[in-house]
Parts: C-alpha cells; structure tokens; sequence
C-alpha cells in the first residue's frame, strides 16, 4: 500500500524527522568534544607522524639512499635498528603467553570462595599499582648480585656464585611478568566468571571428568576472552621501555623498538627516524594483534551465560 | 476521588503510519477513541501495535498521517508536551528513586507546588495499595508491585490518555488475571481514556471496549468483543479470535454470488463441509475454514449430524480442563482438529463431529485484499 | 559463584589438604588443595608472592638504611633519604604536578567522553562504526607509536616541556578509556526509563541530571580510577613531552635512575619510590571508598571485549 490512494497521504514527516531516523539530530553535538579531541590530538599528530617518516634527514639520506624512503631503508638495514624488531617480540611474546597461560590455573583455582581469598586476589593485583619504574627499583635491589634473592638461594645452597638476573633479558622477562600477570588474572577471572557454572554440572552429570570438562566445555567458551587478554597483555608487553632502560641491558641484549625510537627522538633529535621506528612498531604489533583475532574469530563467540 | 482523568472528546487517528528503512512497521491506521473508552490494540509480534503505541506516546515519530486530540494536532509535539501517561512493559521505574520519588517525578516536571505534590502522591500510591512500601525503592518490589507503581506514576498526572504497553507480559499467570481486574477498576473508577497493547486475546476480550486487530502493521478488524468473536473478517482475525481450527480447502460452489448468501460448500482434503461464507468465496478459489473448537460437536450414536456436516477421526490427545476437556482428533487424512467437550472420549477411540453451518466459516485464504465489508463492525470505525 | 561453591565453603577454609570430608561437601567437589596441580598453582602464588614482598621490602629496607651493599641489612637506619630526596628532586612540587596533572586528566576525559559514550550507547548513525574504530585505535597501539608524532608536534607548537603538553599526552589514551568502559555501562540501563522519564514531562536536560546521572555516577567513579592510576603510572607518554619542571613522579625517578654518571645515589632513588607508593596507595584508598572493586573488573571485561 505505498502509493497515495487519497490526497494529502504523503509522508507528513518533516525534514527534521527524516534525518532524525538515520540518526541525525541536535544530540549529535555530544559527540563533538570527543571527535574534536580524536583529531587534533590523535589523527592529525598521527599523519604529520606518517608524512615525516617520508622526510629523511639530510644525514640518513646520505649513508643509506632511497630517497624518500631513506628512513625506512635505514630500518630495514641498520642492523642495531632492525634488530630490535625481533629482540622485542623475543621478550613480548614469551611474556604475553606466560601471563595469560599462567593465569588460567590461578583463575581456576581462586574460583571458589575460601578464607584469604581477598587477600590472595589483592596480592596478585597489587603491583599494578606499582608501576614499571617502582618495580624496576626494587628488582635491582633486590634480585641482584648481592640482593636477597642471590643470598638466599646460595645460603640454601642451590648455586655457588650469584645469578646475574638483572641488567639483562631475564631482569626485564621478570618486570615483564611482575607487572602484567596480575591484569592478565583480572581479565580472565572475569571472563572465567562469565561461565555459567551449570555448565559444568550439565557436563558432570554426563559422565565428564575434570579435565574433560576443562578441554571441551572452559576451555573453547574461554577462548576469545583469552585471545582478547593475550592481545591487551602483548600490546602492554610490545611497549616495554622503562624496565628494558633499567633491569636490562639498553644498548645490548634488551634494545627494544621503543628504546630505539627514543634514541632517535631524543638523542639524536631525528624525528622523522624517531617517526619511522615508532610507526614500524604500530605495524609489527598489528600483524600480531591481526593473526590472533583472525584465530579468534573461529571460535564461538556467543553468549556463555554467566553473570561475568 | 481527588484523581480524575483530563476531559477531551475525542481522540482521531488519520491515516497514520510509519515506515522506515523501506520497511513498514504501520500503515492506514485510522481510529477515533472516545473519551472514556477501553480500546486494545491486538495482535501477533511484529504486528505494529507497539509502533502505534509508541507514535502516539511521541517516542517514534510519524512518516504518514496525523493525530488529532479535540481537532488539534498533537502528533507535531513532542512527548514531553503531549500529556499522555504511558506504563512499559518493563515498568521503566527510575531505579534509584524510592516509590514516592518515582510516582512524584512527573508532577514535580510540571513545577506544581509541594504540599500538592505529596497530597496527590498519597493519593495516587493507595489507589494501587501500596501505602506499606511507599519509601522502598523499585529492587525491593516485586514484579506485581513495580508495575502498580508504574501505574500510579502514570494516573497521578491526571492524563487525557493513559498508554499500556503489554504492562502485563512479564507477571506470573495467577497475578496477571488479578492485576487484569485492577487495570479495568482503576480504568472505571477514574474514568480514564486507555489504549492498551497486547498479543493475549484472552485479554484483549476481557478489558476493552474495543479492539483494534493488526497484522503486518495494517489494520484487519475494529470492533466490540463480540463482534470480533461471532463476525470475524478474516481468517487471520478469526486466528487470533479463538478459532482454533483453521483449514485449508477449495471452494465447490459457483464463483458469483455467494457473498451474502447463507450457506456455501467447501472441499477440506477428503471431508466435504458446510459453512458460512464471509466474503467472496467461489469457483474453486482456495478458502480457510474456520471453526471454534466448542463449536465441534462429538456425535452421539444415532444422533444426525446438523447440516450435513460429519467428519470422523481417531482421538489422539485428551487435557483435562476441569469442566471440560480438550481433545485432539485425527481424520484420516492427518488433519488434527481441536474440539473442546464435556465429556471426555478415550484416547483411541474413533468419533464422529458435527458442526452447525453456522458456526463454520468460510474465508478467503488470500488475505492481501482488503478484508470482508459486510461485518456491521465496520460501521463504528473510523 | 555457583551454589556448589558456596556448598563448598564451610569445609575448604579449615580441610587439612589431601583428606576429602564427605559430610560437609557435595559428592564430586574437590577440596581446595587435593591434587598435585592444585599444590603447584599455590607454590606459584607463593613465589609470586615472595617476589612482590622481596622487591617491596627491598625498596622500603634500601629507603632506611645508612648504607647497604654487602649485607643482609643495613647497618644503621635513617631518614636522612627521605628528607634528602625530597629537598633534592623538589618532591613538593613533582608530588603536586603528578597529582594535578592526574585530577586534570580523570576531570576532561571524563567530561570529553561520557557524552561520548552516551551517543554511542543508544543511537546509531551514519558513520558510527568508524567513529567506534577511531576511539579504539590510541588503545590498541603502543604509546610510542602516536606518543612519538604527538610529542613532535607538541614541541613545534612550543608546547614542549610544559604541564599543559602532559595532560594533553596523557588525554590520549584516558579519553577512549573512558567511552570503552561507559558505553557498555550505558547500554545496559533500560532506555525505557529516558522515555518513562518524558512521559512525565522531562526535558532533554531533566531527564540527564535527574535520571541519568544518578545512575552514572557508580560507572564514572569507576572508570575515573583506572584512569587515575593509569595517568599516575603512565611513563612513555609523559616522559616524551615533560621537562625538569612538568615531570611526573615516575618520570622524576626514572631521570634520577638515568642521570649521568651512573644515577643518583641508590637509596635517594628508593625514598622517591617509596613515596610514589604512597601516593599512589593514598589516592586509590580514597577513591575506593566510593566504589566497588568488584565493578572495576566487571567494566574492564565489558571495556576490552573486542
């Protein structure tokens, strides 16, 4: 019945009410703060960020050539650059995975409710609180050569010398570890909690054992909330600058993108190199965070029913 | 009572509707409410009574036609303005407001003194008897509570119009009928004018004045109760009318003139029956045959079926009703008929049904043209 | 919790590990501590555990002693660090840009982006899913990868080394915190209460301070923390745009950590961290009193949820 069988059966809507069923109408200017906060300090700053990474020094241009893609030459092949690539997913990537891997146990086991769990789950979240900076301080206090740590291992008589745990990779694995693991545990406690625990009883009254349960019915519904943790905690773990500068060995073994891109920024005061590292780090982690929701995407995604 | 509804005469729906995304969710309502009246609108999900609902409220705009209240247009202002009282089916209590804040937010919107607004809020909370639980906050109510709340919050106003959203879908059957009665006494007591929405039939009978059928966002039948329940236009309507048994078949009689006569046969799969026909149907045109299930008669041995209408078939299913009981009867060829009976046959056992010419009715299965225009509800729309 | 937890808990508190009391747990519930996976998950949170005491402790100890190289503890106690620290990196006044900075930075987001959240919670618009992908971007990248262009442009508009370039830096990410951690916080209060609230005859701004707001306030206390500890424990960003006289307290310890000549001495180092601790304790004691902790992860989850 769309044609007009009697006069005057045109649509009475005004130009106002058209626009207001798309969408379009005065409270749209709620959004101008925000949109104007996106853009100068986000989008703007960003693609003057792009357009100076195609702008080389007249230094960079000379040694390595290319033109207008003399920085990105220079990435590629300065090999004191180019190897931070792998040195950073070589401390990100192992700490990703051991932060949300090792709290899946954790998550499970601090489920039920018993006597100092408050206390349990305040110690494991408190050094968020802390910070990288604090956490470093203290790891090289107390993890070093003549911290606590190294005494107390060679008065039980596990090692002989001291272990040489800070100013290198495994000083920044444990700050790495220290200050994500608790985030990785808030995020997937609360996926874990969003479970509807009949579930596991439906399973159980079918016959499922523990660990039946947990590969086909916790595991595959947690899932996305793990990939989702993996990715935030990696995206945290990819950033690494502090901890790298202060437990771990700057110009040598722990040369992280971010410590490279300030070197170039502050140091050397080449901003279109500066600009260059920091956009090829955007690229690496997008290429990871990518290939972890193209995984994600294959697993169901619905709704688990729990209270979360 | 101090509370008394706002005083109009009459309330006009022109040609109203509303579409959107190519879509239409409502198209050619056209109503006139008087005040006073009861008026359901019925329907299954996605018919757009909700729709209706919500143009009238001012929530959703309008694409086509207008809203008259006295000759005015009200469909131009926004619901803010309009001064109807609207009760949703998920109550829409403000949560961190206690009974008393609640029903009083409307009242302090119209900048009415204090000592009136507590007075009338008073009023308001023991007309739904809930003196006790005045100073609680909507978590601690029930669901039957929060939604008498809602409706004090509504009335308080003193509305012109009083908009029901299927305020009673989300109550447990037994409260449901008591708050059913509530609705009604309250709609009489203060003289309210009511649009109600609802897809319970059952309901919609026992409230209104007047019911509004949709289907598809178009309208099928305005009528009382008793002429949607004895005089439906279509086969959708006399669906949603109670008329459980609707079966398809082909016409056997000439193709004109069977419009207004009394009688007309129907081929249904292997049973050839008897009815009355409601609009035009003829010349071997495909028909719905509709019949109630306490329509359906078991025949006793030795009795004569009435209009030559007789159909047997083996009993499958038999619910007890306490006064009656509902049975469930398969004919030969798989078509399972509703019949309600007093007494009850054994599950098994073959019967025999009649039916009086009468109460079989014979539509058109085509339900895009326009419906009937012989039913005299016609007369009292628009 | 499942109710077979809470059947649970009367026993596990007090169950001595390995020996299953049958009478006061469901058949098939394991106790707290029966099985070997159970016992390393434990020794896991006990070294965890360890650490975090280690390092604290550490610190604190460091922070007190008169000198402390060779030895379990230090000799002698004092708090000449403290004083001398705060004298020395002019405390009073980093302490109160830090904080400063952090309330600024909780105060704009906050107000940038609920209204924000708001519009993205209940209409939808031509353009809104890359409305929703720009405000996700500035938390999906590395600070470094924005921080870096942003500072460049800062110091060219002769904003460089100045308070005003932090707490435009550290708006960059707070700013869609906020939207992500609300919008689901707003959807999920029934929209029908704004229409009920017009029905009565609200206006565009009644029914925002009388309804909506009220039951915001839970929300934005929450999510108004995590930006105030995130702001306070923000170095990148920070750290590329402040100067001597607009750095932050972590900043402040880092360039102390890195000065030239192999830092300051250690022990100054450790009062400033003790006192950071301080004051990020004091500022999250007080903010908690206003809010649940358990909303906290609750809006985290919501917010993160891709």
């Amino acid at each position: 019945m769309t044609a007009p069988t009697t006069s005057g059966a045109r649509s009475t809507a005004s130009l106002r009410h058209r626009l207001a069923e798309r969408g379009i109408d005065a409270s749209l200017w709620l959004m101008v703060p925000a949109l104007v906060f996106a853009l100068a300090l986000f989008v703007y700053p960003f693609s003057y960020g792009i357009g100076l990474t195609f702008q080389p020094g007249l230094a960079t241009q000379e040694r390595w050539g290319g033109g207008v893609f003399a920085n990105y030459v220079a990435f590629f092949r300065d090999p004191f650059v180019f190897d931070s690539v792998w040195i950073t997913m070589r401390l990100a990537l192992p700490a990703a995975l051991f932060n949300v891997l090792a709290s899946i146990p954790v998550a499970l086991v601090l489920r039920r409710k018993f006597r100092g769990k408050r206390f349990m789950t305040s110690v494991l979240v408190l050094p968020i609180t802390l910070g990288t900076v604090l956490t470093a301080q203290g790891l090289l206090i107390f993890a070093g050569r003549q911290g606590w740590l190294n005494r107390t291992l060679m008065s039980i008589g596990l090692i002989d010398e001291p272990l040489q745990l800070v100013n290198n990779y495994v000083g920044v694995m444990f700050s790495l570890i220290i200050t994500g693991f608790p985030f990785a545990f808030l995020l997937v406690s609360s996926y874990l909690s969003g479970i509807d625990p009949s579930l596991d009883a439906a399973a159980r009254t079918l016959g499922a054992g523990w660990w039946q349960r947990f590969r086909r019915i916790t595991l595959p519904l947690l899932a996305p909330g793990l990939a989702t943790t993996f990715i935030l905690t990696f995206v945290l773990a990819f950033s690494v600058f502090p901890s790298a500068r202060l437990v771990g060995d700057a110009m040598g073994s722990t040369r992280v993108m971010s410590l490279m891109a300030f070197r170039a920024f502050g140091e050397q005061n080449d901003y279109a190199m500066a600009s260059t590292i920091a956009l090829m780090m955007g690229v690496v982690e997008l290429v990871v965070v990518a290939i972890v929701l193209a995984w994600r995407s294959l697993f169901y995604k619905g709704s688990t029913g729990g209270k979360g | 009572m101090a509370i008394t509804a706002g005083k109009f005469d009459s309330l006009e729906l022109r040609d109203v509707g509303r579409s959107f995304g190519g879509h239409e969710a409502l198209v050619g309502l056209d109503l006139t409410v008087r005040a006073g009246e009861f008026i359901a609108l019925l329907g299954p999900s996605g018919c757009g009574k909700s729709t209706a609902l919500n143009c009238l409220a001012g929530l959703l705009p309008l694409t086509h036609g207008q809203i008259l209240l006295d000759g005015q247009r009200v469909d131009t202002l926004p619901s803010e303005k309009r001064g109807f009282g609207m009760v949703f089916q998920s109550y829409a209590l403000f949560p961190h407001l206690t009974v008393e804040k609640n029903v009083a937010f409307g009242l302090q919107m119209r900048g009415l003194p204090r000592a009136e607004i507590t007075q009338r809020v008073r009023e308001a909370i023991s007309l739904v008897k809930l003196e006790e639980h005045a100073k609680k906050l909507p978590g601690q109510l029930s669901g039957g509570q929060q939604q008498r709340v809602a409706i004090a919050r509504a009335v308080v106003l003193e509305p012109s119009l009083v908009l029901m959203d299927e305020p009673l879908s989300n109550l447990d059957a037994k409260l449901r009928l008591d708050m059913r009665t509530e609705i009604r006494r309250l709609h009489q007591s203060l003289g309210l004018t009511t649009i109600y929405v609802t897809h319970d039939q059952e309901e919609a009978l026992s409230l209104a004045d007047r019911l509004v059928v949709l289907r598809e966002g178009r309208v099928q039948q305005i009528g009382t109760p008793d002429e949607l329940y004895d005089h439906p236009r279509n086969w959708h309507v006399a669906d949603f009318m109670g008329y459980r048994n609707i079966l398809p078949g082909t016409a056997l009689d000439a193709a004109n003139g069977t419009a207004g006569t009394e009688r007309t046969r129907v081929q249904v799969g292997s049973m050839t029956l008897t009815g009355r026909p409601v609009g035009d149907v003829g010349g071997s045109s495909e028909v719905r045959v509709a019949v109630r299930p306490d329509d359906l008669v078991v025949l006793a041995d030795g009795d004569a079926p009435q209009d030559g209408n007789a159909v047997t078939g083996t009993v499958a299913v038999v619910e007890y009703h306490g006064r009656e009981f509902a049975v469930v009867v398969q004919t030969s060829d798989g078509t399972l008929l509703h019949v309600r009976t007093p007494s009850a046959p054994e599950v098994g056992d073959v019967v025999t049904l009649t039916a009086a010419g009468e109460r079989v009715l014979v539509f058109p299965a085509d339900l895009a043209g326009r419906p009937a225009a012989t039913a005299p509800a016609e007369a009292v729309a628009v | 919790m499942s109710a077979l937890d809470t059947a649970g808990s009367p026993a596990t508190g007090t169950a001595s590990p390995g020996r299953p009391r049958a009478t006061s747990r469901l058949p098939g519930e394991r106790s707290l501590a029966a099985s070997p996976s159970t016992w390393f998950v434990w020794a896991g949170m006990a070294a965890f555990l360890v650490f975090l005491l280690g390092i604290l402790g550490a610190v604190v100890v460091d922070s007190f002693g008169r000198q402390w190289f060779n030895t379990w503890l230090p000799a002698e106690w004092t708090a000449q660090w403290y004083s001398g620290s705060w004298e020395r990196f002019d405390l009073a006044h980093v302490i109160g840009v830090t904080v400063g900075v952090a309330l600024t930075v909780v105060v704009l987001s906050v107000l940038i982006g609920v209204p924000a959240a708001y519009l993205l919670a209940r209409r939808s618009f031509p353009g809104k899913r890359l409305v929703n992908v720009l405000f996700l971007l500035p938390i999906l990248m590395p600070p470094i990868t924005f921080g870096i262009p942003l500072a460049t442009v800062m110091y060219s508009f002769g904003l460089g080394r100045s308070v005003i370039a932090v707490v435009l830096v550290n708006l960059v990410p707070s700013v869609p915190f906020v939207i992500l951690t609300m919008t689901p916080f707003i959807e999920q209060i029934n929209p029908a209460i704004e229409s009920a609230a017009r029905m009565c005859g609200a206006g565009m701004r009644q029914v925002f301070t009388r309804v909506l707001a009220p039951l915001l306030v839970p929300g934005i206390l929450a999510a108004s923390i995590l930006v105030l500890v995130r702001t306070v424990g923000m170095f990148e960003l920070t750290f590329l745009v402040s100067g001597p006289q607009s750095d932050t307290l972590v900043v402040a310890i880092y360039r102390a950590m890195t000065a030239a000549g192999g830092g300051e001495a250690r022990q100054l180092i450790s009062a400033m961290a003790v006192m950071y601790t301080l004051t990020m304790l004091a500022m999250l004691v007080v903010a908690l009193r206003f809010v649940n902790p358990t909303q906290l992860v609750a809006q985290v989850k919501d917010a993160r949820d891709d």
